[in-house]
């Protein structure tokens, strides 16, 4: 394939996949925004008044950044890993299979895909946030490069998930038990100062930490890390993900018999 | 002439130690419609997965045009179309959007695109439903919409994996012009496999039976019911009869009291045996093949291939 025939492939993926999210809305993008209002009514509102500041910044404002992150996070993830396994289900990923398209661009078709359905629901998140407090971003560019490789780095995610994945209880195993109390506990709520030595200590090996603080830092300045480590390391997470996931569609993992 | 499929030591062990494809050799020449025919479980959804990448293979070769599938896999795909057994497209798409997606994954440009399908879907009879969610289309014309979307990037080999199954007979036959047609016309090769062997029989140039991943017979169709040694024909009478006739130097039985079965060997002289019958004044007023002529062969071979495999086990 020369390159016109790549881009005209990787973008007839990637418009097929936003197609879905988009024709789907009830189910994709609607539900973060209902979500996230309830959070910033209740933890927000109602409980953040009572907590007053964290880390020198109001409550609300504080658990902004980690609530964007988190949907981010989730809709790239699921994105990706239902949309796949569902074309596996119905059998139509065989037309790709067929096709001349390389992996790579299969994969990344599908990434851009997922990381759009995030991006999406990141800014619908944030919109509703706006409803609530200000936000003053510090680091424009640094923000949006944090929450562009999550994105990305998810939607790999997903996709391994949905390589693997036999039935469809396989695709919800890793977000229900995996990514959801990895986000709760990444410091969406509180600073990992407010706990104890050895609590801080065990909160550092968790990657969605660094995510979720660089982003933070980005949008009002404070994190409990150190940023350019945790830029280098989501950077370092993309390219073994993406490597895993080409290996995986090489040996034709769950794809051909 | 080249090659349009050509097949050298094919062979597919499943993970579970099933020897699907036992070294199998097979040469589909450009312009064939050719019939692979089996029994289930034969190795023609295997082969035919292998040739199309949705199986791997464990060894042999495979080339479609001249092209080495695993050297230069892109460019074998564009001579490609595959129209497989099971339902394979995404249900809640729309039937248009299916064909244009398919195209944009061989990176034909949009409007290209936009007039390869239109036109497709006006000469299988899609037309009018074009908008529809393609879970919305009936048995047939989701067969249609396949054979459409196989078709878009102007495939020269086609494999057709039992495309009539489950299809109404009205329907079925204008599938069977439709791919005579760009056979005979566009020069489009075609490998059919099918239960229909009437279908093979009045389609089909060349012929390959394969049964326990062995090709058990692989010539020319009309070479293979040479090969047919006896015919029977029923035969509807006129009149009634209580007796069978006795017809000299061929078998007869009787049916029923309208109707009589008779056997004719290769070389006898059908109008003997009418004219046997005309002296005991029984008159036949139309006659038909007991069995499809392919099919009494086909049964047979799979059959002899069957006694040979089983006596292999024993010893």
């Amino acid at each position: 394939m020369n390159t016109t025939q790549l881009l005209i492939a990787l973008w007839t993926i990637v418009r097929s996949e936003i197609r879905r999210f988009m024709r789907i809305w009830p189910q994709t993008l609607l539900p973060p925004s209902i979500t996230m209002t309830m959070y910033f009514i209740i933890f927000g509102n109602l409980i953040g008044s009572r907590i007053g500041q964290m880390d020198g910044v109001n409550y609300m404002e504080y658990i902004v950044p980690g609530l964007i992150m988190m949907s981010v996070i989730t809709n790239s993830y699921s994105n990706v890993a239902s949309s796949f396994f569902g074309s596996k289900f119905q059998r139509s990923v065989e037309e790709m299979i067929i096709s001349p398209m390389p992996n790579a661009l299969v994969l990344s078709g599908f990434v851009i895909g997922g990381a759009a359905r995030g991006l999406a629901v990141g800014l619908i998140v944030t919109a509703v946030s706006l409803f609530f407090t200000d936000l003053d971003m510090q680091h424009p560019i640094l923000t949006l490069l944090v929450v562009v490789m999550t994105a990305i780095l998810f939607s790999i995610g997903g996709f391994i998930n949905a390589l693997l994945g036999k039935k469809f209880d396989d695709i919800s195993i890793v977000p229900i038990f995996v990514l959801t109390p990895l986000t709760y506990l990444g410091g969406v709520f509180y600073s990992i100062h407010t706990l104890p030595a050895f609590w801080q200590h065990v909160s550092l090996i968790n990657p969605i930490l660094y995510m979720v603080n660089t982003f933070r830092y980005g949008i009002l300045g404070v994190s409990d890390i150190n940023v350019g480590a945790a830029v280098g390391a989501i950077a370092i997470f993309i390219v073994i993900f993406f490597a895993c996931a080409m290996w995986l569609l090489r040996r034709g993992k769950g794809l051909r018999s | 002439m080249q090659s349009a499929l050509s097949i050298r030591g094919l062979t597919k062990v499943y993970d579970n130690s099933f020897h699907a494809l036992k070294g199998i050799d097979l040469e589909v020449p450009e312009g064939d419609f050719f019939a692979l025919l089996g029994p289930n479980g034969a190795g023609k959804s295997t082969t035919l997965g292998v040739v199309s990448s949705l199986v791997r293979k464990t060894a042999g070769k495979v080339s479609i045009y001249g092209i080495d599938v695993d050297r230069e896999f892109a460019r074998a795909r564009y001579y490609l179309g595959v129209v497989p057994q099971e339902f394979n497209f995404n249900q809640f798409e729309k039937v248009e959007d299916i064909i244009l997606t398919q195209a944009g994954y061989y990176g034909i440009p949009r409007q290209k695109a936009v007039k390869r399908t239109h036109q497709l879907l006006e000469d299988l009879g899609l037309w009018d439903k074009r908008h529809d969610a393609a879970r919305q289309l009936s048995g047939g014309m989701k067969r249609r919409l396949m054979i459409a979307r196989a078709l878009v990037h102007g495939p020269r080999l086609l494999i057709l994996d039992e495309p009539t199954a489950g299809v109404d007979i009205e329907l079925r036959r204008s599938m069977w012009q439709y791919m005579k047609r760009i056979n005979e016309q566009e020069g489009v090769t075609i490998i059919l496999t099918t239960h229909y062997l009437e279908e093979a029989e009045s389609l089909c140039r060349n012929i390959a039976i394969i049964n326990h991943g062995e090709i058990v017979q692989n010539t020319s169709m009309r070479e293979l019911l040479s090969q047919l040694s006896q015919e029977t024909f029923v035969l509807d009478l006129a009149e009634p009869i209580t007796q069978c006739p006795a017809v000299e130097g061929f078998d007869v039985e009787l049916v029923d009291g309208g109707q009589l079965m008779l056997s004719v060997d290769k070389g006898q002289r059908i109008n003997d045996a009418f004219a046997r019958l005309s002296e005991q004044h029984i008159e036949v007023v139309s006659m038909r093949n007991r069995a499809n002529r392919l099919e009494e062969l086909f049964v047979r071979l799979v059959e002899e291939s069957s006694d040979e495999t089983t006596k292999g086990e024993i010893r």
